[in-house]
This record gives structure tokens, sequence and C-alpha cells, in this order.
């Protein structure tokens, strides 16, 4: 018997309406994902990545077709209760990082802790940050402030938050759009060691390169999902440092 | 309800943004204070008015012209000067429980002496008036029964006269010119200092009322008041009545044109008259109270929008509504609350500040400290209620994408 899926799509479709316009964002997109899936959404610009993936976290809600979140539809819950899915089963990593400015990564990664349903206390609340800051590699800096970390160790902090509440599905919408090559792999790397603990993992990405450390890819235009397929050639992030620790060695030697 | 949890993540917000916070509270903190400021000194003016008429003697009964109700149309006290010194006169000689009487007669005069001048009051009174008023001499002598039979030209005068007038020589026996009369000072008053009013009570020329009707005010008979001592405080209705009694015989058919009141009837006024005031104190620091709280909404609802970001993070990552609105109203409350404690330590040290600097007697009442923290910390809720359901009400996506 195939186990149940995380995520099940059907037929998803969103339309914003301004005025008289209408914007057929995502157009009827059905979907299957399993645990320890990793998969990236790739498509143009405007084909309707940010809509699905809102859609997929809870944040937003379709015109019409049905999600079910581990076999919960969520399109008959209310705000509240979409919103303690989100604290609970969903972990999702913003473009923009979205970390609170002037509070240390630490008290960061605790916020979903404090929203969750269930009571956690102090001491607990803060060794599960430190824990998830830990799989990140910054559990040295927990009390630095946002702006005392470099774009990539935001992106982690925003990573250990989402992975804080231990969530069935990590979403990332373009987690490595505001990186260098160097932090993007890094990043990837974070991801890739996540998914072997059996996260399931979903993010969208622009770039074919960052699509290749997923498992699989499925492209999106015009709001339709049009290829949906397994990545042959993986990529694997340790190999891929050890390239550029050795490309920026040999740059080196050429200046000396 | 995440109670808890909520109050450490405001806690959190507040401490981020420290001098946003100390501003919010600002308002607070200065309406706070200046109800406490405002309330305790009326309330210190109060026991003052108090103790000063009550250091008059309990005693003593005024007569001042003037009519209280006289049907028709009436004016106010002093406004019929008929009051005569012939009234004095008479009381003094028929009324039984009367043991001392003295008109009163003022004018602000220019006097002159030792090379100097300066602008002050002249009262012509009897030498009784300084034993109705408690006053002593402290150097030098009273003038007599004897100088207000002979209109002598002698006159004792105040503090601040001497300091004015005659700060490096002994002011008596010397030559203290009022108009162009010259008048020989055979006393020093002792210092009273300011009155309730502000006024400067050593301000002041004494003489005997003969020589004030015949030298410095020559037309005129009528006095500003007359101050009888009744022998014992039992004996003092009595007196009242008696004297009410004369003066309309002597007036015969003409309507009443006097008022006769007693220290406690004052005493009562008064003391209404600074209950009134400290009331249009605490109304006025009131409205500043009020400033503030409206000062705490308005800062509250920008910091809504401003935080529209912040918001949305917590939306996203499963806030609910009630956890936004009450993060927000813990805020306002954290805010007032501290506004009202601060405001409060603000206003006792002004009000001891003041009453060191002045010498007023300040007094600080608990009541206006409850009051006013109480008001503060309900216009914490009441102010920050509505920002509060702003923010709650918005949704995750949209406030995300705010810039
Ligand atoms: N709030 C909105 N109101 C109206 N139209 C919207 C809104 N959000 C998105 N759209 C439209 O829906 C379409 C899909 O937008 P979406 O943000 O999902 O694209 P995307 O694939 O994420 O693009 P990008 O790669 O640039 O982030 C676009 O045409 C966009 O203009
Ligand atoms: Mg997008």
């Amino acid at each position: 018997m195939q186990p149940q899926p995380v995520v099940q799509l059907e037929d998803i479709r969103k339309t914003y309406r301004n005025g008289e316009l209408e914007v057929h964002a995502v157009r009827g997109i059905s979907l299957e994902m399993h645990t320890g899936e990793f998969i990236a959404i790739m498509g143009a610009s405007g084909s309707g990545k940010s809509t699905l993936m809102n859609t997929l976290g809870c944040l937003d809600r379709p015109t019409s077709g049905r999600y079910l979140l581990d076999g919960v539809d969520v399109s008959g819950l209310n705000r509240n209760e979409r919103a303690d899915l989100r604290n609970q089963k969903l972990g999702f990593v913003f473009q923009g990082f979205n970390l609170l400015s002037r509070t240390s990564a630490l008290e960061n990664v605790e916020l979903p802790m404090l929203y969750a349903p269930r009571r956690v206390s102090a001491r607990e609340m803060r060794d599960r940050a430190m824990h998830a800051l830990d799989i990140v590699g910054l559990a040295a800096r927990h009390d630095h402030l946002p702006n005392q970390l470099s774009g990539g160790q935001q992106q982690r902090v925003a990573i250990a938050r989402a992975l804080v509440n231990e969530p069935r599905v990590l979403l990332a919408d373009e987690p490595t759009g505001n990186l260098d090559t160097r932090t993007s792999v890094e990043v990837m790397g974070v991801f890739q060691r996540l998914n072997e603990q059996g996260i399931t993992i979903v993010m969208v990405t622009h770039e074919l390169d960052i699509a290749h450390y997923c498992k699989r890819n499925l492209i999106v235009r015009d709001g339709l999902g049009v290829r949906d397929e397994l990545v042959s050639d993986r990529l694997r992030s340790e190999d891929e440092l050890a390239k550029l620790n050795q490309a920026e060695v040999l740059a080196k030697l050429s200046h000396a | 309800m995440r109670i808890i949890a909520t109050t450490v993540i405001s806690l959190r917000a507040l401490r981020r943004n420290k001098l946003r916070s100390f501003l919010t509270a600002l308002g607070i903190i200065i309406g706070v204070g200046s109800v406490i400021t405002m309330v305790s000194i009326g309330n210190g003016a109060k026991a003052q008015v108090e103790a000063q008429v009550a250091s008059l003697g309990r005693n003593v009964i005024s007569v001042f012209p003037g009519s209280v109700t006289t049907g028709g149309a009436r004016g106010g006290q002093g406004s019929s000067n008929t009051l005569t010194v012939e009234d004095a006169l008479a009381i003094k000689r028929e009324i039984m429980g009367a043991v001392s009487v003295s008109p009163e007669l003022r004018q602000g005069n220019q006097v002159q002496g030792n090379g100097l001048n300066w602008r002050t009051q002249v009262h012509g009174v009897d030498p009784d008036f300084l034993s109705i008023r408690t006053w002593n001499i402290a150097e030098g002598d009273m003038f007599t029964d004897n100088d207000v039979r002979s209109t002598t030209k002698v006159c004792v005068v105040g503090a601040t006269i001497v300091k004015q007038i005659f700060p490096d020589v002994d002011p008596v026996g010397q030559v203290l010119r009022v108009g162009n009369i010259p008048f020989r000072i055979v006393g020093v008053l002792e210092s009273k200092g300011f009155n309730y009013f502000g006024s400067d009570q050593d301000d002041v020329v004494l003489m005997p009322y003969t020589s004030f009707m015949s030298r410095v005010f020559r037309w005129r008979n009528t006095v500003n008041n007359i101050l009888i001592e009744a022998s014992t405080p039992e004996a003092m209705e009595r007196v009242q009545l008696d004297i009410a009694d004369l003066l309309a015989q002597r007036r015969g058919d003409r309507e009443p044109d006097f008022t006769v009141r007693n220290q406690l009837e004052l005493a009562a006024a008064a003391s209404k008259t600074s209950g009134t005031m400290t009331q249009l104190l605490a109304g006025i620091a009131f409205v500043s109270l009020v400033v503030g709280g409206i000062g705490i909404m308005n800062i509250m609802l920008v910091s809504v929008t401003e935080r529209t970001r912040e918001i949305g993070i917590r939306l996203a990552i499963g806030a609910h509504d009630r956890d936004i609105r009450i993060q927000f109203l813990i805020e306002a409350m954290i805010l007032s609350a501290m506004g009202g404690i601060l405001g409060s330590l603000l206003g006792i040290g002004i009000s001891h500040t003041l009453s060191n600097l002045n010498g007023w007697p300040v007094l600080v009442s608990t009541q206006s400290i409850v009051v006013a923290v109480a008001f503060s910390a309900a216009f914490g809720i009441g102010f920050g209620f509505y920002p509060a359901h702003k923010a709650a009400k918005l949704d995750p996506i949209e406030a995300l994408r705010f810039e």
C-alpha cells in the first residue's frame, strides 16, 4: 500500500483580482509529495511559484482546489487553525530572511515556540533554539543581532527558526536568491543534511544549478506545472565546496 | 491564553526600542506628575489658608461695608462705602462683649525717608488692631490711645519698609514722609511674611486712624472694615448679632449696607475658595493626562504601521490574531504603568522641591497618586485598544509584503 502523501494538491487555482483585471497566477496544479522528498520548483519570473509556495505554506488560500496536509483538508480551517498549522507542521524560509530586527538570533529562533499551542518552558525554549542554531552551524553566534550577521548567516538563522518546531515540511522561497555562490552552496548543504535526516523540503529557485542539489524538479510556466522529473546528476554540497576551495587556492596561487 | 509568552514578547518588543518606549511613556509621566503636583500645591495652599485664618484668632469678627441681600439691585461687598468710624466707636461704646475694636482704613501711598522712597499700603487703625490681629512689635512701641485722641503724626512700620528705606539705620525715631507729611516712626512690626494671596504683609505702615483721616486722606471718614474681638468664643455669636442690630438701628430706615462675619465663616469661605482652586488645578493637570493618553495611542498607531512587517512575521510563524492584539495591549499597559510610576515619583519630587524653595506646605495626597495612576493605566488600555485591534486584523501575506 502506498503511504499517505504529506502534501496533496488537487487542481489548485489562484486568481488575483485588481478591479477589472484578473490575474490567473496558478491555473490548476495537482501534486503529491511524500515524506523525505526534496523538491525544487522552477520557472520564469511571474510564473506563479511564490503563489504556489504561499498556498503550500497556508499563508494564502487558493481560489479553488483541494489542499490536504497530512490528510487534513486545509481549506476547511479558519485563520487561527491555519496559524497553528504554520506553527507546528510547516517551516517557512522567506526570500528576504524576515528576521525580527534588533532581536538576537536566539530570540528569533525562539519565536515559533512562543506561539506554540502547547506552552514551552523558557529553558526548553532556549535548549531547542540552541540545538536548531547548532544544526545550521551558528550556535556560537546566538547572541548576534541580524545586522551583525552576513546574508548567508541570516538565512541560516531563518532556517533554524523554520526548523525549531520540527515541521513536517520545510518550505523555502528562493532561499539562495540573495546569496553569492559559496553561501548558496553552504545553505544547500544545510538543506541536504536536513533532508537526509528525513525532513521533506520544498524550495523555489531560479537557478538551474541550485535545483540540481534537490531530488525532484517541478517546472512551472504560466501557472501550470509543465514538467516534473527526478534529478539524475545530483550535486552534493561537500563536493562543490571542495571544488570551490580548490579554485580559490588556485586563484591565489596564480596571483602570487 | 498565552499570557506569559505574550508578556515576554511585549517586554522584548519594548526593550528593542527603548527610546520610543520612553517617549511614549513621557506623555503619561508628565500628566501624572502634574496631577500630583497640582493637587499637592492646592492642598498645601488650602491647609495654609486654614492655618492663617485660624491664627487670626477664633474670636475675631469683621464688619465689611456692603450688604448681603437687599432685594432688587445689590452691590458686592465694599461697593457702597458707607461704614464709618462712628460705627466703630458706637460698637466700642455699646457692645458688651466686644473687648477690642479697631476701624481699618487703607490706602496705597508713596512714602519717603532716609533719602529713599517706596510705594506701600498705609493703614489707619486703633492700637487694639495689634492684639486683634495677634501681631507684635519687634522694636520700639505701638502708638497709644493718646496718639489717637490727639491725632499725633506717628507710625509703626513693617519689616519691608525697614528693608527698603532704612536698610542701614535704626528706623525708630526716624521721620517717614507719607505724601508730604512727616511722621515719626515709634516702632517696627514683627515680620509676618507673605499671605496666601501672595501679598507681602510686612509692606505696611500703621498709624492712628485719626491721623490717617486728618492728614493722609482728609475728606474721608468711611472705613474699609471694622475688626472686633469678642471676649470668648462662646460670646461671639451674641456679639455678632448685637453688632448687626446696633448698625441697623443706627441706619434707621435705610437699607442695611454692611456685612458682619466671624472668623469661622471667613475660614470656611477661604478654604472653599482654595478647594475650588485645587479642583481647577487638578482639572488642568487631568487634561494633560488625557493628552498623554492620546500620545500613547498616536505612537502605538504609528508603531503598528512601522511594525507591519514584524506583525506579518509573527502571524506567518503561527501567532493568532489574539496574540497580536494582546501583545500590543500589554505594551500599551506596560508603557502607561511605567509612566504612572515614574510620573508619581516626578510629581512627589516636584512637590517637595517647590515646598523647599518657597516654604509652602505641600501635601502630597495618596488619593491623587492612586487616582492618577489608575487613570493612566485605564488610558493605556483604552487608547491601546484601537491600535492593537488594527494590528491583529492584518493579513499575514500583505503584512509581509509591506515595505
Ligand atoms: N497580490 C497580488 N495581486 C495581484 N497579482 C499578483 C499578486 N501577487 C502575485 N500576483 C501576480 O501573480 C503572478 C504570479 O506571481 P508570483 O509572485 O507567484 O510569481 P513568481 O513565480 O514567484 O515570480 P518571481 O520569480 O518573480 O518571484 C504574477 O503575474 C503576479 O503579478
Ligand atoms: Mg516569487
